[in-house]
């Protein structure tokens, strides 16, 4: 289903060298959204960002949506606009819902993606391949009620009251758990599995160099 | 050479032992009990916050310092999440007006418009002009207020600590207003979906045309003050320096993306609230460093006079609420003797008002960047996302690449420049 | 049952109240309640209430709070301005216990006292689960006035202390790891009721 006449351009620019990758489009209150495969998505952000009938320099915004209904997949969604060019467009990767929900990281192409992936991983859980420092950013390091912004986490959370106080309670306070103050410490080893795990896309611990 | 210190860091572990007490691993294991960790002998690893004066709110900074100098410096945040987002999705559109107040509470009655507008899109309803007006004139008072309170906060963090004291007492003078028109100094709730919560008050518009003559005076003093003071300069010229280019792919927005050169500013390339028929200037710096920022800021703020002045010219009469029974209450008396009300407003307030299906991205000019709101609805009467695009999040993400090199009371101004607040960075 | 003879220790370590009792705890409830250096953990919309009762128009330091210490050792009473997040709990503990005696607790606003608007996943409903609360000012934010008032309760209690109570300045935890009420008390405290019930559900 592709837009009305008043579609950005840019969609059809993207079919033209993307093809099969790039899915149904539409204008909605405005606004032009196109969906891209998820596994061609990265090409077609540098596309979009270099490109010169393109150059969308500016990441407005990455998030995601989960709908209510179950049938629907998980929403990747980001927000690109042009400033030379005064352009806005949103881009979609639906992800399924029984896949393993996994991306490519844009912050290749832009930094300000660098905070934006890590709060859709700890809403969300979604995975950012390619990430400098994939840890959670609004909840503590080792939540592990879950992903806040699904929907099957409720409101109030999972554990009762009490229990949340108790291990909010039991947090540490200084604790470090970006790469760079791990290289600091020198404490990759005592990491936690998964977490070593998750921050294997960065680089190994160094002592000097910077991450970003 | 200096003596090495071992520092002993502890890492919290999912779970806790039988006992109940979490399970701590020390980060420096049996085998490496005698090694140091690769820390630079002259380095420090220190902490700034959460609870801090200079922070502006809970924001922790792990701060590796050579000596005075900034090496690295790493943001924490997440200390003021309050679930925004998750609860916006069981509340009506109406009852997530008051949430908006409390993200960014410096500026509540902009965030109120925000969202409202992003609703209106959503359900296809259009506002009345004296509505329009009277949203535009509190878009440009919410601005002000949030710069008195960066004027103020920046320069107590610098040292000037009576321009905290003229710059709150400025606000004193704006409270009387908004509390005169909403009854609330700071959390609002001004508008509905569709219209306001109230019309203001008799006189109201006087008081506020005293207002801004008044006003600019206070800013001329508070300019004579720092303008060319030579502590000032020395403490903010070429002191976190973003480029152009560096400032688009950071995503940043608002003053810190003007003061870096970049002329963009959501009133003018995407204009809402009939902003395109004001006459106003966006000022834009040249250098991206804190004094920039603070010239930018000062001269929105008279900006801003400009427009409320143009807007008060301007204010029609009429109805402040759209003429859509289904979206906006009816007045009382006609809702309990009049039986059609009394159904429209059990429905509005028992079910709420549902949106069509569908997905709108609203920015506005917020004081502090782009405020972006998301709203994604299935055609219930809540939505299904409610998603803040906060600005200073993106901007509060740079802080690392404009400190790291300054000194750390460089780290402080930078800090204050940013202009953030927590509650919209950590939702 | 003792008879009033003036002895300095009871058999609990409780001072009988006597003349000279009653005028010292005048003199040292008069000079604690009238220089009360306050904490002022800060975190949202109350603590921009907070900064207005210090400026200039509703001056805090009237009231003794000449000096806002921003360093816990310093200062007398704790005033939590604002919602307390989960992620925040352990700092407000481990100030509260940097605090040295005697301190006072002020839960400023309706999110510090029970958790407010943020009925949900990410907040602590009240920090009296975590530190002991001497005075609750209700509002969102609270107006200085009542914040003033607030403080101006918290003078009172203060006068109506004694230096020669033990029980005053020893901190009874329920739970061996910081929480101020037992678990079951803090669960039924927390849960919704009335209108509340209703707001938990999504659709």
């Amino acid at each position: 289903m592709s837009g009305a006449a008043t579609a950005n351009p840019s969609v059809a620019a993207l079919r033209a060298r993307f093809g099969a990758a790039i899915g149904r489009s539409a204008v909605v209150h405005g606004a032009t959204l196109v969906h891209v495969a998820r596994d061609r998505a990265h090409e077609a952000f540098a596309f979009l960002r270099d490109e010169p009938s393109e150059r969308y320099d500016y990441l407005v915004d990455v998030t995601a949506v989960e709908y209510r209904d179950r049938e629907l997949p998980l929403e990747v969604v980001y927000h690109l606009r042009s400033i030379p060019r005064n352009a806005f467009l949103r881009v979609k990767i639906a992800l399924d819902r029984s896949g393993p929900f996994e991306v490519d990281s844009v912050v290749d192409l832009w930094q300000g993606a660098n905070w934006l992936e890590r709060e859709v991983w700890d809403m969300f859980g979604v995975r950012f391949a390619g990430h400098p420092d994939h840890r959670r950013i609004l909840m503590w390091e080792t939540y592990d009620e879950g992903h806040p912004l699904r929907k099957d986490f409720p409101l109030r959370g999972r554990f009762s009251r009490a229990e949340q106080v108790r291990r909010a309670l039991g947090a540490d306070l200084s604790a470090h758990y970006s790469m760079d103050e791990l290289s600091i410490a020198d404490a990759y080893g005592e990491l936690p599995a998964d977490m070593r795990q998750r921050l294997k896309g960065a680089a190994a611990p160094e002592g000097k160099g910077r991450s970003s | 050479m200096a003596e090495k210190r071992v520092l002993e860091l502890a890492l919290a572990t999912p779970g806790v032992d039988a006992a109940g007490n979490a399970m701590r691993v020390p980060l420096v294991s049996a085998e490496h009990t005698a090694q140091e960790p690769e820390l630079d002998s002259d380095h420090m690893l220190i902490n700034i916050g959460p609870q801090h004066p200079a922070t502006h709110g809970v924001l922790r900074l792990v701060v590796e310092l050579d000596g005075e100098v900034v090496m690295r410096v790493i943001p924490h945040i997440g200390y003021l999440h309050s679930g925004f987002e998750k609860l916006g999705e069981y509340r009506h559109y109406n009852q997530i007006i008051p949430l908006t107040d409390r993200t960014d509470y410096l500026s509540a009655p902009a965030n109120n418009i925000a969202f409202a507008l992003a609703a209106e899109r959503l359900m296809g309803i259009e506002i009345t002009p004296r509505c329009t007006v009277l949203r535009v004139i509190a878009c440009e008072l919410s601005r002000i207020i949030s710069h008195l309170v960066w004027a103020g906060t920046t320069a107590i963090d610098i040292g000037a600590f009576t321009v905290f004291l003229w710059m709150f007492q400025e606000r004193e003078r704006v409270y009387n207003l908004i509390e005169a028109w909403t009854g609330a100094r700071l959390t609002t709730s001004l508008t509905r979906v569709g219209g306001l919560m109230a019309d203001l008050p008799e006189g109201w518009t006087g008081r506020l045309r005293e207002w801004c003559a008044r006003f600019p005076k206070t800013l001329d003093e508070v300019d004579r003050m720092l303008l060319r003071n030579g502590i000032w300069l020395g403490r903010t010229q070429d002191v976190g320096v973003m480029t152009a280019a560096e400032a688009t792919n950071w995503s940043l927005s608002g003053p810190m993306l003007r003061a870096s050169g970049v002329a963009y500013d959501v009133r003018k390339d995407q204009p809402y609230l009939g902003y395109e028929t004001y006459d106003f200037e966006v000022p834009v710096g040249e250098k991206g460093d804190v004094y920039d920022r603070y010239l930018v800021r000062m001269e929105e703020m008279r900006q801003s006079v400009r427009i409320l002045l143009q807007a008060l010219d301007r204010l029609p009469d009429g109805p402040i609420n759209a003429d859509d029974p289904r979206v906006i209450l009816p007045p009382k008396q006609k809702a309990m003797s009049d039986m059609e009300s009394m159904i429209h407003h059990f429905k509005q307030v028992m079910e709420g008002v549902p949106a069509p299906a569908g997905e709108v991205y609203f920015p506005v000019e917020n004081p502090k960047g782009e405020l972006g709101t998301y709203l994604v609805s299935d055609g219930t009467a809540k939505p299904v996302r409610w998603r803040i695009r906060p600005p200073s999040f993106l901007n509060l993400a740079a802080l690392p690449r404009m400190a790291e090199g300054h000194l750390l009371s460089d780290l402080i101004a930078i800090n204050a420049s940013v202009d953030i607040v927590m509650g919209e960075i950590d939702r | 049952m003792e008879l009033s003879t003036p002895s300095p220790q009871g058999a609990s370590g409780f001072v009988s109240p006597n003349w000279v009792t009653t005028r010292l705890d005048d003199l040292v409830n008069w000079s604690r309640a009238n220089s009360l250096w306050p904490m002022a953990f800060g975190t949202a919309c109350c603590a921009i209430e907070f900064m207005a009762t210090a400026a200039s128009r509703f001056d805090l330091a009237r009231f003794g709070m000449e000096r806002v210490a921003y360093s816990p050792r310093q200062a007398d009473v704790l005033i939590c301005a604002g919602r307390l997040p989960f992620k925040l709990a352990p700092v407000i503990r481990r100030i509260w216990d940097q605090m040295p005696q005697p301190k006072w607790c002020i839960s400023m606003g309706a999110c510090a006292s029970t958790g407010g608007i943020f009925d949900n996943y990410a907040m602590v409903q009240g920090i009296d689960t975590i530190v002991p609360v001497d005075v609750y000012v209700p509002g969102c934010p609270p107006r200085p006035e009542g914040l003033l008032y607030g403080i101006l309760l918290l003078q009172k209690k203060i006068k109506g202390e004694s230096v020669f109570d033990p029980s005053l300045r020893v901190e009874q935890l329920a739970d061996q790891r910081g929480l101020f009420l037992e678990p079951a008390a803090v669960d039924e405290l927390s849960e919704p009721f009335g209108n509340s019930v209703h707001q938990t559900r999504s659709a």
